[in-house]
C-alpha cells in the first residue's frame, strides 16, 4: 500500500524491507499451514475406507526391501569409520577400551537413524516426488478424481504409512550392521578380542537408545514420504517443474530430518 | 430428465490464472442426451471450461448446474457421487503409466467395486474391441502404445463405466482419418445407446458435424455463438464460419494480429 502524501516515497523505502520481510513470513506460514493440512488429510484417509492395501504393500517393499543395499552399505562403513576414529581419539587418553561403547551408542542413538534416513530421503523422496509430480503434470491426478478415486487416498496415504513402518525396520538393520562394522574393524585392525568387544557392546547397549532411534526413524520416515508426496503433488510446469519438485523434496526432507533429530534428541535425552 | 432443464448449465463462468483471464463469463446450456461440440482456437479455454465442470479447477465466479443442481455448492460426498456418473477423456490421454492397459480401462469399475479383478480383463478386452484395439493390447503398458492407441485406450477408459455425461477433449486428434470416423461413430453410439450427454472439444469440422447436435464457439473467454452443428461453416456468423472453414482472413485473424 502506498501513502500518497509528500515524503511518502521515502517512508515507503523504509517500510519496504519490513513489508518484504512480512511477505516472506506470511508465505512461509502459508506453506507450513498448507503442508500441515496436506499431512492431516493424508492421515485422515487411514480411518476412512477403502484403504489401498495393494499399493501400501508395493510401497512397503519399495522402501523397506529395495533400500536395504544402500542402507546396509552406509551403515557398515559408518560403523567401521567410527571405530577407527574413536580408537585414534581415545588412544590419546589411554581409553581405547571405550571404542565399543562409543560405536554402539552413536550408532543406535544418532548415526543409524540419521544416515539411513538421509539415504532413504535421496532414494524415496526423489522417486515419490518424480512419480507423483509426473502424474500431476500429465493430468493423471485429475484423471483419478474423474475415475471415482480420491488421489490423496490413493497416492499419499499408502506411502505415508509405508514410510512410517519401513524406516524403523531399516534403522534396526542399520543399527545391527553399524555395530558389526565397528566390530569388524575392532577385531581385525585394532586388536580387540572378538568376544570382549561384543560383551562391551552388549553391556552398554540400552533399550532406550534403540527405542529412541526407532521412534526417530518413524518420524523421519513420515517426513521423507510427506515431503516427497507434497512436492510431487504440488508440482507445476512440465518436466522442469517435476525436476524442481524432486530437488526440493530431497533437500527439504534432509534438512527436516536433521532438525527433527535435534528436537527428538532434546526430548529423549535432555534432563 | 425433462427436455426443459439443460443437463449442464453454465452462467457467468470466469477463471483467471494470475493476470491472464481465460474464461470471462461463459454462458452455456447443454441439452440432455445430445452431443455438444465446443469449438475455439488453441488456448481459448476449452479444456479449462471442462475442468471447471469436472470440479478439477475452481472457477473465480459463476455457477455450474448439472441437472439443475449447483455443483459448486455441493457437499464433497454429493460431488463424488456425481463424479461416479461422469466420464472424461483427457486431451493427452492421462493414462496411468504404472498400470497395464486393462487395469486402466477398468479402473473406474474396479474403484466402484462393480466388477472383480478376475473379470476385469475380459471386460477390458470387450471395451478395447469397441475402440478397435485387440485384447492383447490389454497386457501392454501405456508407454508401449503409440499416441493414437493411447488416445483410444483413454476413450475406452472414459466409456467403460457407462457414464451419464461424457467429456471428450479432442477425441480424434492424432488418429488416422478412418479411425477418427470410427471413434466418431462410437461417440454417437454411446450417446444414442446410453442416452448419455456428450460434450466434445474438437478442431476437426467433419468430426464436429458427425458427433455434435449442437455446437458452441468459445472466443476470448466468452461463448460467441451457439447453434446447430450441422450448419457449421455456413452459420452466417463471420467468426464461426471463418473458423469452421479454416480461412486465414477474417475477424479472428484480425484480432490476433493486433
Ligand atoms: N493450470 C493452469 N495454470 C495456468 N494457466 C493455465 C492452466 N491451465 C490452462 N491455463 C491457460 O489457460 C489458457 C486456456 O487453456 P486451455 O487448456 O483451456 O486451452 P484449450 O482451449 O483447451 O486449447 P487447445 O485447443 O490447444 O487444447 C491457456 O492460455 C493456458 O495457458
Ligand atoms: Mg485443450
Amino acid at each position: 500500500m502506498r501513502v500518497s502524501i509528500g515524503g511518502a516515497e521515502r517512508l515507503d523505502l523504509v517500510l519496504n524491507p519490513v513489508a518484504a520481510l512480512g511477505r516472506a513470513v506470511l508465505s512461509a506460514c502459508r506453506t507450513v499451514g498448507a503442508l500441515a493440512l496436506f499431512a492431516l488429510e493424508g492421515l485422515s484417509h487411514l480411518v476412512r475406507p477403502p484403504f489401498y492395501w495393494r499399493l501400501f504393500l508395493r510401497q512397503l517393499v519399495e522402501i523397506a526391501y529395495f533400500s536395504l543395499p544402500v542402507v546396509s552399505l552406509t551403515a557398515i562403513f559408518t560403523g567401521m569409520v567410527l571405530a577407527l576414529q574413536s580408537y585414534t581419539g581415545f588412544a590419546r587418553f589411554n581409553a581405547e577400551g571405550a571404542v565399543a561403547n562409543v560405536v554402539v551408542l552413536s550408532i543406535t542413538r544418532e548415526l543409524g537413524p540419521v544416515i539411513a534416513s538421509l539415504m532413504v530421503a535421496g532414494r524415496i523422496g526423489a522417486s515419490f516426488a518424480a512419480e507423483i509430480g509426473t502424474m500431476r503434470v500429465t493430468d493423471q491426478i485429475d484423471a483419478l478424481t474423474t475415475l471415482s478415486t480420491n488421489p490423496m487416498k490413493y497416492l499419499v496415504t499408502p506411502r505415508l504409512l509405508a514410510g512410517v513402518l519401513a524406516m524403523p525396520f531399516l534403522v534396526l538393520v542399520a543399527d545391527i550392521l553399524g555395530v558389526m562394522g565397528g566390530w569388524l574393524i575392532g577385531t581385525t585392525k585394532l586388536g580387540f578380542n572378538s568376544a570382549g568387544y561384543l560383551k562391551a557392546t552388549m553391556d552398554f547397549l540400552q533399550v532406550m537408545d534403540v527405542v529412541s532411534g526407532l521412534v526417530k526413524a518413524a518420524v523421519f520416515g513420515f517426513v521423507i514420504t510427506l515431503m516427497g508426496c507434497w512436492c510431487g503433488y504440488n508440482s507445476r510446469g512440465g518436466a522442469q517443474g517435476v525436476g524442481a519438485a524432486t530437488t526440493t523434496a530431497v533437500v527439504a526432507s534432509s534438512i527436516l530430518i536433521l532438525a527433527f533429530d535435534y528436537i527428538l534428541t532434546e526430548m529423549f535425552f535432555a534432563r | 430428465m425433462s427436455g426443459d432443464t439443460p443437463k449442464i448449465r453454465l452462467r457467468g463462468l470466469s477463471k483467471a490464472f494470475g493476470e491472464k483471464r481465460v474464461l470471462d463469463g461463459v454462458d452455456l446450456d447443454i441439452r440432455a442426451g445430445h452431443g455438444m461440440v465446443i469449438l475455439g482456437g488453441s488456448g481459448s479455454g476449452k479444456s479449462v471450461t471442462i475442468k471447471c465442470i469436472l470440479g478439477l479447477i475452481t472457477p473465480d465466479a459463476g455457477t455450474i448446474e448439472i441437472d439443475g443442481q449447483d455443483i459448486l455448492a455441493m457437499s464433497r460426498r454429493d460431488r463424488e457421487a456425481l463424479n461416479d456418473r461422469i466420464g472424461m477423456l483427457f486431451q493427452n490421454g492421462a493414462l496411468f503409466d504404472s498400470l497395464p492397459v486393462w487395469e486402466n480401462v477398468c479402473f473406474k469399475l474396479l474403484a466402484q467395486k462393480r466388477i472383480t479383478r478376475a473379470k476385469a480383463r475380459d471386460k477390458a478386452a470387450e471395451v478395447l474391441a469397441q475402440v478397435g484395439l485387440a485384447a492383447s493390447v490389454g497386457d501392454l503398458a501405456p508407454s508401449e502404445l503409440s499416441g493414437g492407441m493411447q488416445k483410444r485406450v483413454g476413450l475406452a477408459r472414459a466409456i467403460a463405466a457407462q457414464p451419464d455425461i461424457i467429456f471428450f477433449d479432442e477425441p480424434t486428434t492424432g488418429l488416422d482419418p478412418i479411425m477418427g470416423a470410427v471413434i466418431d461413430g462410437l461417440i454417437v453410439d454411446v450417446v444414442k445407446r446410453l442416452g448419455a450427454t456428450a460434450v466434445s472439444i474438437t478442431h476437426d469440422m467433419a468430426s464436429a458435424r458427425r458427433i455434435g447436435d449442437d455446437a458452441a464457439m468459445l472466443h476470448r473467454g466468452k461463448i460467441v455463438w451457439t447453434g446447430s452443428a450441422a450448419v457449421l461453416g455456413d452459420t452466417g456468423n463471420a467468426m464461426v464460419d471463418q473458423f469452421a472453414r479454416g480461412e486465414r482472413e477474417g475477424p479472428i485473424q484480425m484480432e490476433l494480429r493486433r
